[in-house]
């Protein structure tokens, strides 16, 4: 087992935005959360990247317990993140916000990490870019730099916080094309996502969470047909 | 991956040093020699209002690496500068140490100082950090003033025989033929410039160390520095720790060349924090060149305005509200945005080590869309 999630539970004040979830990830398997908004999805990433605390229950990484580790503790063990809101480094350029995670989170010489840098920034199409500024990036850019970013540390987990999100059909597919590349070098990979076909196209399983609890999971098309998943979720659609 | 085999593979290289940097280390060697020659033909007053730039700046640049990159807005460096000038006084007075040798151990003392200060006061975000460190530098200050040996609260002053003893200053008055306060301003002058280029060759070589490019993801965004893998707390704390020890050598030198101590003066919030966090803030933030600007902005007020009295720093306070709002980026900002400048590179390029090929037209697939 490669991330063990038992019993978490947390809360903003009355809110319960994590009630006794559980989750297991095997290494190389990529998993999708589908959830409404404030269902807790978000709030499930900074639990298991160390940004938050929860109040009760365990995350496991590796069989280790990540309870007194700190977020750059949980990177360098192997836990890369996204964020929704795509937080470049602006007045660094493209390969140095990469640099930051291979040198630190990979713990890689800079000169190491040149090679390292170029071939991800080759992959997600952002070789053009390395010399430039983050923050003269468009939002496309942004999104790939978060994502090559996080590849830069070397990841054994991958965490992608909606990053299909306020893209095109084209670039959609492009990016599953992308995300399919990485799942093949045997990463694993826990995607929060809107886009429910883009998900469909990468992902093994499937979970939904509503007000904090795990309502469905298993096989995507089989969660996707739940009557339960359509009222909450789909019923908007349907 | 089958895509990767069938594209060419390209070697990727580092590279930090620009083609511009060489010709910089010339210049910066002529610089500092000719200042280094200037009280062979400048006057006293030249050579005393240099001094007080080059604390100025040195004291500037360290502020900045804290509050500019590491995120850490201490409103306390006074507790480095007056326990520096504490130090040579103690060390000078008591020991009977040559002032020389005093400086550095003055700084040694300030980072001996700073790590268990640092314990308490990291605990603390924000603007609590801010007011913590003026607490601390308020404790600091009320604690030399129970120190009778070194004047309790009405300070004392170093015999005119020691501050003659400083390293140089025989040497001075014979190869210059001046009398012994010039000669001590003169050997003043030559610490001061020490100082300050040891800050600044510190500080620089710092940001170009894997510590810049922690410092540089700190300053832009520190939670997503933390997610990547750096350990902020570590390197706040090399960061404080250091600036403690640069101002503490820097306060020894100051309180060396005004030869008088007291609580009141070496730990003022106004003259060792106030005046500098004015010089990093006009000058820009989080840039290596703001404080020289903002450092002669700062002389030149004081040297010409320093007559209207209370206006002075009416004006001070003025000009400083009105860059915060207009040019939030400081002086240098705006030159840098303008004409992309830089004195000091610390970018990292990559390097494409491929056939003459630009990067563009190897990979024609990657950007339809």
């Amino acid at each position: 087992m490669l991330l063990e999630v038992a019993g978490l539970k947390k809360s903003f004040g009355s809110i319960v935005v994590a009630d006794a979830l559980d989750l297991a990830i095997e290494p190389g398997e990529a998993v999708g959360i589908i959830g409404p908004n404030g269902a807790g999805k978000t709030t499930l990433f900074n639990l298991i990247a160390g940004n938050l605390a929860p109040e009760a229950g365990y995350i496991r990484f590796d069989g280790r317990d990540l309870a007194s580790i700190s977020p750059q503790g949980r990177c360098r063990a192997g836990i890369g993140r996204t964020h929704q809101i795509p937080q470049p480094f602006e007045k660094l350029t493209v390969f140095e916000n990469l640099l930051v995670g291979a040198v630190y989170g990979r713990r890689s010489s800079e000169r190491q990490a040149a090679q390292y840098c170029g071939e991800i920034l080759g992959r997600l199409g952002l070789l053009k870019r390395a010399n430039s500024l983050a923050g003269s990036l468009t939002l496309l850019e942004r999104k790939r730099l978060e994502m090559a970013r996080a590849l830069a540390t070397a990841p054994r987990l991958l965490l992608l916080d909606e990053i299909a999100g306020g893209l095109t059909e084209g670039e959609c597919s492009e990016l599953v094309t992308t995300i399919n590349d990485i799942r093949k070098t045997g990463v694993a990979i826990l995607w929060i996502e809107h886009i429910v076909h883009a998900l469909l196209a990468v992902v093994d399983r499937l979970v939904v969470l509503n007000f904090g609890r795990k309502i469905a999971a298993g096989l995507p098309r089989e969660v996707m047909q739940r009557p339960d998943v359509h009222q909450i979720y789909i019923g908007i659609e349907a | 991956m089958d895509e990767a085999s069938s594209r060419p593979v390209q070697t990727f290289r580092i590279k930090t040093v620009g083609r511009a940097s060489h010709a910089a280390l010339v210049v910066v060697t002529v610089a500092l020699l000719a200042l280094a020659l200037l009280p062979v033909f400048a006057g006293r007053t030249l050579i005393q209002d240099l001094i007080f730039l080059y604390y100025m700046l040195a004291l500037a640049q360290c502020w900045n690496l804290l509050a500019g990159y590491a995120g850490l807005i201490s409103v306390g460096q006074q507790a480095f500068v007056g326990l520096g000038g504490y130090i040579l006084f103690a060390l000078t007075l008591t020991g009977g140490l040559n002032p020389v040798l005093a400086i550095p151990i003055a700084g040694l003392v300030s980072a001996l100082f700073a790590f268990p200060t640092a314990l308490v006061v990291f605990r603390l975000r924000g603007a609590y950090f801010a007011i913590g460190t003026w607490v601390v530098a308020e404790v600091y200050r009320l604690a030399f003033a129970q120190v009778k040996p070194l004047g309790g609260g009405t300070g004392t002053s170093l015999t005119p025989s020691i501050t003659s003893s400083a390293y140089g200053i025989e040497w001075v008055k014979t190869l210059l033929d001046v009398r012994t306060p010039a000669a001590r301003d003169i050997v003043s002058y030559w610490l001061a410039l020490a100082l300050v280029a040891g800050t600044l060759a510190a500080v620089y070589f710092m940001l170009r160390s894997r510590r810049g490019l922690a410092l540089g993801a700190i300053r832009d965004h520190e939670t997503a520095a933390a997610s990547l893998g750096v350990d902020i707390y570590r390197i706040k704390l090399a960061v404080y720790v250091a600036t403690a020890a640069m101002t503490g050598m820097i306060g020894a030198l100051i309180y060396l060349q005004k030869a008088r101590i007291s609580p009141d003066a070496a730990f003022s919030v106004l003259d060792w924090t106030a005046y500098v966090i004015f010089i990093v803030v006009i000058g820009g933030i989080g840039t290596m060149e703001g404080p020289f600007i903002g450092a002669i902005i700062l002389y030149l007020m004081q040297h010409y305005l320093a007559d209207f009295g209370a206006w002075y720093l009416i004006l001070l306070g003025a000009l400083g509200i009105l860059v915060m709002l207009l040019a939030p980026k400081g002086v240098w900002g705006l030159v840098s945005e303008r004409f992309d400048l830089t004195l000091f590179p610390t970018r990292r390029r990559l390097v494409v080590d491929d056939e003459e090929r630009p990067i563009a037209s190897k990979r024609p697939k990657m950007r339809e869309t």
